[in-house]
């Protein structure tokens, strides 16, 4: 993949940056006036800017001709200064989704009862997402596209940021993860590994099956959800969050997956397309199961204290993922007034 | 090289994960061939993918907003 075109200030200092050549110490991009960032969870140029830098640490950029990117203690530096200002805003966002949460004391006896109890409550929804009704019900064709083409940051990569907690947490939490990403990678198939069914998904619509296009069109909110998951999973102190945002990941996916896959059939999508959905309904009903008992509940029994994180992570899923799903709500409703006004 | 187990796993209001077995019969007879090294297996009765949990469990829930 190639660097993607920088959005802004930010994304552009890190970009230059990385484009230069691999001689001496590397500038700190420009914090611009991170005062400039209002609301980082949907500034563009922002999760843009972030996004590049945890790339370093996945497959990297073909055009960044320094092979030390990833370590570079500039550049590292950049990455904390991004970071904190995400990680301030998403701790105030879950601060106000969590209002009326009842106390972790209150619901159960050990923290591994409370964190099982409060991971199924606040999973427990009346009823799929808009997103994925409008998918069932309503979507053309090119907005199921669209939606495929947004959600592709994600799902080409999915799977890969929880990796890196394997080697931070022990025992019975890190057999079960394991357990969950070896059906993810593909149960020892490569055939079935689950980013591969989707880009089979996105070649059967003749969508590219390479990240970068999709980055570069990708809502900020879209890369926040993303880049969350590399936050939580990429500093070691944020490990319980980033177990609790998978238990609410996979405990909200079989049945909007249902949807999805009914939405692909109404349309007489490709069967690529419909596999995987077909092949999500199942596999995260058991996933959820793997997620909230055999790696949260068992990581809060061995270290009690990652409680809280464990539920701060699962309520920062549902709150950015929400807002990302609102984007994009908003974005086909607004083409749809500006169709039916034009 | 240690003895091959199958082994059942609670999961309160929602399926049993069930690891290690081939394949699952149901009422009819009629077998379900295990393609994951874990599966969850429905035990309310609602999924529309028997013997398989499809998360349905969760949807029971319909007494919400007017
Ligand atoms: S136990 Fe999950 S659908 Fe029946
Ligand atoms: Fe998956
Ligand atoms: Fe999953």
């Amino acid at each position: 993949m190639r660097l993607p075109a920088p959005c802004g200030p930010l994304s552009e200092g890190v970009v230059e940056t990385l484009r230069a050549r691999p001689a001496g110490p590397h500038a700190v991009p420009e914090p611009r006036a991170m005062g400039d960032v209002t609301y980082p969870l949907t500034d563009r140029d922002f999760q843009l800017a972030l996004w590049i830098l945890y790339e370093l640490h996945y497959r990297g950029f073909e055009d960044v001709e320094d092979p030390g990117a990833e370590w570079d203690p500039l550049l590292m530096v950049s990455r904390a200064a991004l970071e904190r200002t995400f990680e301030h805003a998403v701790r105030r966002l879950v601060g106000e989704a969590s209002q009326d949460a009842p106390a972790l004391a209150d619901l159960g006896d050990t923290p591994a009862a409370q964190v099982t109890a409060a991971l199924v409550r606040m999973t427990a929804r009346s009823g799929p997402s808009e997103v994925a009704q409008f998918l069932h019900r309503r979507a053309t064709r090119e907005e199921f596209r669209a939606y495929l083409a947004e959600r592709a940051v994600y799902h080409l990569r999915e799977s890969d940021p929880q990796s890196f907690v394997l080697p931070r947490i022990g025992g019975a939490a890190k057999v079960a993860l394991a357990e969950l990403q070896y059906d993810e990678y593909g149960g020892g198939r490569p055939d079935r590994l689950h980013q591969a069914l989707f880009a089979r998904a996105l070649a059967s619509l003749d969508l590219p099956t390479d990240l970068a296009p999709y980055v570069e069109r990708a809502t900020g909110a879209t890369l926040a959800s993303v880049n969350l998951m590399s936050l939580f999973a990429l500093n070691r102190r944020l490990r319980g969050a980033a177990m609790g945002h998978l238990a609410a990941f996979e405990a909200t996916s079989s049945l909007p997956c249902e949807r999805i896959l009914r939405g692909a059939r109404r349309l007489d999508l490709p069967e690529a397309v419909q596999d995987y959905y077909d092949e999500h309904v199942e596999a995260d009903a058991v996933h959820e199961q793997l997620a909230i008992r055999g790696i949260c509940a068992a990581l809060v029994e061995d270290e009690p204290d990652l409680a809280p994180d464990v539920v701060l992570g699962a309520t920062a899923c549902l709150a950015v993922d929400g807002l990302a799903g609102e984007v994009l709500l908003d974005g086909w409703h607004g083409r749809r007034d500006a169709r039916a006004a034009g | 090289m240690s003895e091959r187990r199958v082994v059942v796993t609670d999961c309160p209001g929602g399926p049993l994960l069930v690891r290690g077995a081939d394949e699952v019969v149901g009422v009819d007879g009629s077998t379900a061939r295990v393609e994951r090294a874990v599966v969850a297996v429905c035990r309310c009765g609602r999924s529309d993918r028997m013997p398989w949990c499809d998360d349905s469990h969760r949807d029971r829930r319909r007494k919400t907003k007017p």
